[in-house]
């Protein structure tokens, strides 16, 4: 076969957040895919009784492993404000290209307060809890 | 006019071959998520998480095993559809492909399972 024209050219393309949001939300969705793994392992370690579930914690609150779960609950929230953006596209609400590019703006502002309070009561308020 | 084949319009699979099933249950389980989501984000971080005793008697009290084991299977199911698109988009070659496909049903399958066994142990285990 002669070599066929390749389309889109992404690289030509002046970067607009409209579109790094737009692969950010699959790379969240991977993360958030990821993150369903920890959240089975903390039910199956409650499920399975207490010894197991003080295990549990204390995998839990290893630095890195915080940092991990930092990584999630962000990712959560970005994928669910967002993901509620591609709803209201999917029922033709706000499709045209001035609406997208407010919406990306509205996406990363909730996302990013709701990421901030969620770590604030994670990290702050439930002091020594994880 | 539609360049679509009578026969094609009447069956109803488009291109990719199953029709619109995938995308629809993929927006349905996310609008499950929304609210399932929300919730279980705002009952974790209400509960003391390292005391086992109190998060054993919210994971069996009331309405709680229900509502997690629907946010387990919509995020599962969720997931696993977002997954294979990803998978179907970026992995061309067929092996890989259908291994890849095979691979992550599986595990997503097996956290259902997992999960849902502790959520009924815990549910059980309260009533006793």
């Amino acid at each position: 076969m002669p070599p066929r024209p390749l389309s889109p050219h992404l690289t030509i393309y002046r970067r607009l957040h409209t579109m790094v949001l737009s692969i950010s939300h699959r790379i969240s969705g991977l993360w958030l895919a990821l993150g369903l793994v920890a959240l089975v392992y903390w039910l199956m370690s409650a499920g399975a009784g207490e010894s197991e579930y003080e295990r549990a914690v204390a995998v839990f609150s290893a630095w890195y492993i915080k940092a991990l779960l930092l990584g999630w609950l962000a990712a959560f929230c970005f994928h669910l404000v967002n993901g509620l953006r591609h709803l209201l596209w999917d029922a033709g609400f706000g499709l045209e290209k001035m609406s997208a590019r407010v919406s990306a703006r509205w996406v990363v502002a909730l996302a990013l307060t709701a990421f901030l309070a969620a770590a604030c009561v994670l990290f702050c308020v439930q002091r020594g809890a994880l | 006019m539609s360049l679509r084949s009578a026969l094609g319009v009447a069956v109803g699979h488009g291109a990719a071959h199953e029709g619109v099933g995938h995308w629809w249950s993929q927006r349905v389980s996310a609008l499950a998520l929304a609210p399932l989501t929300l919730w279980l984000l705002i009952s974790l971080l209400r509960l003391p998480l390292s005391d086992y005793a109190a998060v054993v008697l919210w994971l069996g009290y009331g309405w709680n095993p229900v509502l997690l084991a629907l946010t387990l299977l919509a995020a599962c199911w969720h997931s696993r559809l977002g997954v294979q698109v990803v998978i179907e988009d970026y992995v061309h070659s067929a092996g890989w492909k259908i291994t890849a496909l095979l691979i992550s049903s599986a595990a997503h399958l097996l956290m259902v399972a997992a999960g849902g066994y502790a959520i009924l142990r815990l549910a059980l285990r309260v009533g006793t």
